[in-house]
């Protein structure tokens, strides 16, 4: 909307005042937002852009050759070698997002419409309680957990590491969703509930299939978080089930042999290319349903 | 067509009484109108009706059983809501179907009931559509209908008009009396616009407070306000307050103003408040009393004058195209049979 409007008004202003728009281009302020913008893009796309260059070049011409020089004889074989080192971390990794992906955005629906419309005693505080779990940082609790899934004897195993990122998943899903649910009018709540429906009919034919954008913000959120995690991964997959970050971690940090930094790249590249695409594909969904959840009203 | 009765009804929200021992008996057939300004407990009052707000204490019997504490489902009301409050993800349609498809109504019932509604409401077109492709007009008229297919034996509105602009709120206040002259079930409507009160009610329920301040026919609402606050709510421009002092010959003298009261008047001699209603200040050259004017609104089809009277104004409503400009003499009569006087408490004399 905001957008639009914008746009729709620039033109009129530039068209009756051509004089102005020299002005604001040559200004010196200009200039320094742009040499401003320049150097930070500069500054983060730089590393990017030695690690794709490297990934591409063999070992001798990393040796022999300039960082920022293009290789001269572009080679796919770093990316083959990387992608069979990692490819188990790979899919160890989907194994580990997907369910902690939809069991956190399903519990934290559920909370988040339990919370605003049924209100039950205390909700506040249980609400409190929940998003005070957010605040505090996860090292301080790796170990008391590490304790409670041995005692439960899953300690090292895929459940525990799902179950470990639904506990951690559960605050933010929860309080999105609240927040969405709150912008929804309460009117819409108490005609299902004239017309006979339940908690889980109200939510499950009512409400989720209203809640689209904030499960697309939802999932952006888990998926990215999961699939980035490092120290979770490490501490309760156990080494069988270790996500691709740990495997990655694994192949650079090898203390044997020379430093394959063809193959690291490329092994970073790709363990980075999953949260990466999912932004590109989704980064319209992503602001779109911030903006829904924020001010639809 | 059921019939609503309430029995010393108390609703409290945290620490606040808004409704305190609320005595209301609907009679079947009814169209009762619940009339007050914002925060006047109407709507909280309608709600607890549909069983969406917890009592504190007392009753709600509709259709003769006790429906203090059951499901709103289980009331057998209908429910029509400002802001609609349709699913947005279904068509008309299912909105329409949502509550008998989760009874488990057979399904060439629940199919004959729709067709039926949106027959009644002209919705027959519209049934594929969602509502975000419909108008405000249609989709109240959609709201209607869901209310209507669980043919309830009352149906309850909550201010189901606000929300549109004033020529299709007029257009479907005209559809909601014929409708309910077609099915003469019980309607229990809360609105804060008297215009509404006072063309659809069989009975008019004036609120403030949490407080019933008076309950009768459109017209005895009107005509003999039982207080200050029923007097100075209803009526557009408000009646005209005037304080003054009633002599025991039944002489009313208020500033600038004296006026002899009919014989019939039982009104005590002391400090009265005078109201009267615009239309029944009469502008003519014989009249008794004289002063000047200082505004005039016109409206078309007739004329806001307002005139000088001791320090505030009274305004009387002029329905030929007579000239007048402010500053000018005029001549004016009271008609003291219409008028209504209130003692220092505000109640009806």
């Amino acid at each position: 909307m905001s957008e639009t409007t914008l746009q729709a008004a620039a033109p009129t202003r530039f068209d009756t005042a051509p004089t102005a728009r020299r002005k604001r281009r040559l200004s010196p302020a200009r200039i320094g937002v742009y040499a401003f913008l320049f150097s930070a893009a500069l500054y983060f796309l730089l590393p990017l852009y030695v690690m794709i260059i490297t990934s591409f070049k063999s070992m001798d011409e990393i040796r022999s050759g300039n960082v920022f020089t293009l290789p001269l004889f572009a080679t796919t074989a770093p990316w083959q070698d990387a992608w069979h080192k990692v490819s188990g971390g790979f899919w160890n990794s989907v194994a580990i997002t997907v369910p902690s992906t939809i069991v956190p955005i399903l519990l934290g629906a559920i909370n988040g419409y339990a919370l605003s419309f049924w209100k039950p005693r205390g909700a506040n505080l249980l609400f409190g309680i929940l998003l005070a779990g957010a605040f505090i940082p996860i090292q301080v609790m790796i170990y008391p957990l590490v304790w409670m899934m041995a005692r439960a004897g899953v300690f090292g195993s895929l459940p525990a590491i799902v179950l470990v990122h639904v506990i951690f998943g559960m605050p933010i899903m929860t309080l999105l969703f609240r927040n969405y649910y709150a912008s929804v009018p309460h009117e819409l709540f108490q005609a299902a509930r004239i017309d006979g429906g339940g908690f889980w009919r109200i939510f499950l034919q009512v409400m989720l299939p209203m809640s689209l954008p904030i499960i697309v913000v939802a999932a952006i959120m888990q998926v990215t978080g999961v699939w980035n995690d490092y120290i979770l991964g490490l501490v309760f997959a156990g080494r069988d089930n270790a996500p691709m970050t740990v495997q990655l971690n694994n192949v650079i940090n090898t203390t044997t042999g020379t430093r394959l930094y063809n193959v690291n790249m490329a092994a970073t590249i790709l363990t980075a290319a999953v949260p990466l695409a999912i932004y590109f594909i989704s980064g319209r969904w992503f602001v779109r349903g911030i903006a829904a959840g924020a001010v639809k009203g | 067509m059921s019939n609503v009765h309430l029995r010393k009804l108390c609703i409290t929200r945290g620490s606040n009484q808004i409704i305190r021992d609320l005595d209301l008996q609907v009679e079947p057939g009814e169209f009762l109108v619940l009339l007050g300004p914002s925060g006047c407990g109407k709507s909280t009052l309608l709600h607890s009706i549909a069983g969406l707000i917890d009592l504190a204490d007392g009753a709600i019997e509709i259709g003769g059983r006790d429906m203090s504490y059951a499901d709103p489902s289980e009331r057998g009301i209908g429910m029509v809501f400002q802001s609609y409050a349709l699913y947005p993800t279904m068509t008309v349609e299912k909105n329409m179907s949502f509550g008998l498809r989760i009874s488990g109504a057979p399904k060439a019932e629940i199919q004959r009931r729709v067709r039926r509604a949106a027959e009644m409401l002209q919705l027959e077109s519209l049934l594929d559509r969602k509502p975000a492709q419909l108008s405000g007009g249609q989709r109240q008229r959609v709201a209607i209908g869901r209310a209507l297919v669980r043919e309830a034996g009352v149906y309850l509105f909550d201010e189901p008009l606000s929300n549109l602009d004033a020529k299709l709120r007029a257009e479907l206040r005209r559809e909601l009396k014929l409708l309910h002259a077609a099915l003469g079930s019980t309607m229990i409507y809360v609105t804060h616009d008297q215009a509404e009160a006072m063309t659809l009610a069989t009975r008019i329920v004036v609120m403030q407070g949490g407080r019933i301040q008076q309950i009768g026919t459109p017209a005895e609402v009107y005509e003999r306000p039982a207080n200050r606050f029923v007097a100075g709510f209803l009526g557009s421009p408000s009646m005209n307050f005037v304080e003054g002092q009633l002599d025991a010959g039944r002489r009313l003298t208020a500033g600038v103003l004296s006026l002899d009261l009919p014989p019939d008047c039982a009104a005590p001699p002391g400090a009265v408040t005078l109201a009267v209603r615009p239309e029944d200040i009469h502008l003519h050259d014989d009249g008794p009393l004289q002063t000047t004017v200082t505004l005039v609104e016109p409206m078309g089809n007739h004329q806001v004058v307002w005139l000088d009277c001791g320090g505030h104004n009274l305004s009387a409503i002029v329905h030929d195209a007579r000239i007048l400009a402010p500053g000018q003499a005029v001549r004016f009569a009271i008609d003291a049979a219409r008028i209504s006087l209130f003692d220092q408490d505000g109640s009806r004399l």
